[in-house]
C-alpha cells in the first residue's frame, strides 16, 4: 500500500513542476518573441528558475521513495 | 595566470574526488531483488538469451536448490525496475561489454586493520557474483559483503554454485533483501549495505569501512586525468600561440570555457568574479565529464554524478563556499532581516535557517535525480526486452522489443546528452548564485 501511495506523491510532485515549468516556457518564449535580442539573459535566467523548481519537485520524489 | 586557474581547478577536484570515496556505501537503499533473471545493461542481448535458456533447461531438470538446500527461484518474473537499480549502483568491478575487469578492494575492519586485495579473488560470473569468499568477504552483484562472524574461514574459500544469494524478509512493513550464503551445509548472513542515514532509519550499516576503489572511484580518477592533460594541453597552446587565434582543443574548450565565464561567473559574482572562478569551472567541468562518460554504452556505465555521496560532497562544498565567504549582510538577512516588523523576523528567521541547509540540499538531489532518472529510464527500456520476451522465452516477441527499446533508448540519450550539460550548467549557476548572494553588498 505504501507503494502506491509514494507512487501518487510522485505523479502530484511531477504535476505541479510541469506546470510551474511550462509557465516559465511559455511566458520565455514570450519574451523572446517581443525582445529578441535579450535571449541570452532569458535563456539562462529560464533555466535557473526551471532548476529551482524542479529542486523542490525532486526532494518531494525522493521523498516519496523513502516513504 | 591560466596555469594558475587551471590547476587551482584540478587540486580542487582532486580534493573532491578524496571525500567521494565511499561510493557504494551510501547508495541508498533498495529492496526485493529477484535473484534470476537480471541482465545486465552492458551485456549483448544475444548473450544473455543463450544464458536465459541454459537457466531455463537447468531448471526443468529439477530445480536450482544449494547445498543448504535453499532453492532459488530463476522463474521468479523480471522485474526492471530492480533490475534498472541494481544496474546504476556502484560495484566493485569494472565491466566493459561482457568482460568484467578486477578492482582493488580496501576494506577497514574495525579492530583487524585494513584488508586489501583484488576483487578478481572472488572469481566473479556474469551477474557479479563471485564464486569465492575472501577472508570473510563475498561478492554479489558486483558488490562486495562482509560476513560478519568471526567463525567463517579466512583466506579464500570456494562456494558451491549458487551459494551466494538474496533473500526476501520483511522489517516493520517493508521489504528488505538479505544476502546470505551457504557454506558447509550452513547459512551465514552478510551485511546489510550502509544506507545514507547509518542505518538510524531502519536502514542498514556495514560492519566495515569501505575504502575501495569502485567502479565510481575509478571513472573518477580517470576523468580527473583526463581533464588535467585536456586543461594542460589548453593552458601550453595559450602560451604557446599567444596573440594567436586558438586552434584544435583550444578552439573547442574556449567557447565552453568563456560561455561559463560569461553567463555564470561575471552577472552572479560581481567584482569578485575572478575570486570563484576557479571553484565555478571546477566543479562545472568535472561533473560534465562525469555526466559524458556515464552516457557511453557497455562502458562501465559509470553513474558517478547519479551516487548521492557523490553530489552529497559537490553540494558540501558550494555549502562551505558560500557560508565561509558570506559577508556581515547575509548573515544578517539570515539571522534578524532588516527592514521587516519584529514579528514578521520571528517567522522569517527559521525559515531562513532552514534555507541554508536546503540550498545545498537541493543542489545535491537535483544532480542526483535528474542523472539517476535518466540511467534508470535507459535502463528500463532494456529491460521491456526481457518483459516482452519473458525472459528469452518468446524469442519474436524479444526481437520486436529489441528493435522497439533501442528506437527508445537512442532517444533517451540524446536527450541525456543535453541533460548532462544543461545539470553541470546548472549546478554551477546556482553555486554562483549562492554564492554571489552571499557576497553582494547592500544597496538599501
Amino acid at each position: 500500500m505504501t507503494g502506491t501511495l509514494a507512487a501518487i506523491g510522485a505523479g502530484l510532485a511531477v504535476l505541479g513542476a510541469g506546470i510551474g515549468i511550462g509557465n516559465i516556457g511559455s511566458k520565455a518564449m514570450e519574451a523572446i518573441a517581443r525582445q529578441p535580442e535579450a535571449v541570452g539573459d532569458i535563456r539562462s535566467n529560464m533555466i535557473l528558475m526551471a532548476a529551482l523548481i524542479e529542486g523542490a519537485a525532486l526532494i518531494a520524489i525522493i521523498l516519496s521513495f523513502f516513504g | 595566470m591560466h596555469r594558475i586557474i587551471l590547476s587551482a581547478i584540478f587540486t580542487m577536484a582532486i580534493l573532491i574526488s578524496g571525500f567521494a570515496f565511499q561510493g557504494h556505501d551510501h547508495n541508498h537503499d533498495h529492496h526485493d531483488h529477484d535473484h534470476g533473471h537480471d541482465n545486465k545493461a552492458t551485456h549483448q542481448p544475444d548473450k544473455h538469451n543463450s544464458h536465459k535458456e541454459n537457466t531455463h533447461d537447468s531448471h526443468a531438470q529439477g530445480g536450482h536448490a544449494n547445498a543448504c538446500g535453499v532453492s532459488i527461484d530463476h522463474d521468479a518474473p523480471f522485474n526492471p525496475g530492480t533490475s534498472a537499480f541494481h544496474h546504476i549502483s556502484d560495484q566493485n568491478i569494472y565491466s566493459i561489454g561482457p568482460w568484467s575487469f578486477p578492482l582493488p578492494c580496501m576494506f577497514y575492519e574495525h579492530g583487524n586493520g585494513l584488508k586489501m586485495f583484488s576483487s578478481g579473488k572472488f572469481n566473479t560470473d556474469a551477474h557479479g557474483t563471485g564464486s569465492n569468499a575472501y577472508d570473510g568477504f563475498v561478492l554479489f552483484e558486483g558488490l562486495a559483503r562482509r560476513i560478519n562472524d568471526a567463525s567463517f574461514p579466512k583466506g579464500l574459500v570456494n562456494l558451491d554454485k549458487n551459494s551466494v544469494f538474496s533473500e526476501k524478509i520483511i522489517v516493520k512493513g517493508k521489504n528488505r533483501e538479505k544476502v546470505k550464503v551457504c557454506y558447509n551445509g550452513k547459512l551465514w548472513d552478510a551485511d546489510d549495505r550502509s544506507t545514507l542515514d547509518g542505518g538510524m532509519l531502519g536502514g542498514g550499516k556495514t560492519s566495515f569501512t569501505d575504502f575501495s576503489i569502485t567502479k565510481n572511484v575509478l571513472t573518477m580518477i580517470l576523468m580527473l586525468l583526463f581533464g588535467f592533460f585536456l586543461f594542460r594541453k589548453v593552458s601550453n597552446a595559450y602560451v604557446a600561440r599567444e596573440g594567436m587565434a586558438p586552434s584544435g582543443l583550444q578552439g573547442f574548450i574556449e567557447p565552453i570555457f568563456i560561455f561559463i565565464q560569461d553567463e555564470v561567473c561575471k552577472p552572479f559574482l560581481g567584482n569578485k568574479w575572478e575570486r570563484y572562478q576557479p571553484f565555478i569551472m571546477s566543479l562545472f567541468f568535472f561533473i560534465l565529464f562525469l555526466n559524458l562518460f556515464g552516457q557511453i554504452p557497455f562502458f562501465g556505465g559509470s553513474n558517478v554524478t547519479g551516487a548521492l555521496s557523490v553530489t552529497l560532497v559537490l553540494a558540501l562544498f558550494t555549502a562551505l563556499v558560500v557560508n565561509f565567504s558570506g559577508n556581515k549582510h547575509y548573515w544578517e538577512h539570515i539571522f534578524w532581516m532588516p527592514g521587516v516588523p519584529a514579528w514578521v523576523k520571528v517567522i522569517l528567521t527559521p525559515v531562513e535557517m532552514m534555507g541554508v541547509i536546503i540550498k545545498p540540499l537541493t543542489l545535491m538531489l537535483r544532480l542526483f535525480g535528474n542523472i539517476t532518472a535518466g540511467h534508470m529510464v535507459i535502463s528500463i527500456f532494456i529491460g521491456l526486452i526481457f518483459v516482452f520476451g519473458k525472459s528469452g522465452q518468446n524469442v519474436p516477441a524479444s526481437i520486436g522489443a529489441a528493435v522497439g527499446s533501442t528506437v527508445l533508448s537512442m532517444f533517451m540519450m540524446a536527450i541525456e546528452l543535453v541533460v548532462a550539460f544543461i545539470q553541470a550548467f546548472v549546478f554551477s549557476i546556482l553555486t554562483a548564485s549562492y554564492i554571489g548572494a552571499a557576497i553582494e553588498e547592500p544597496h538599501h
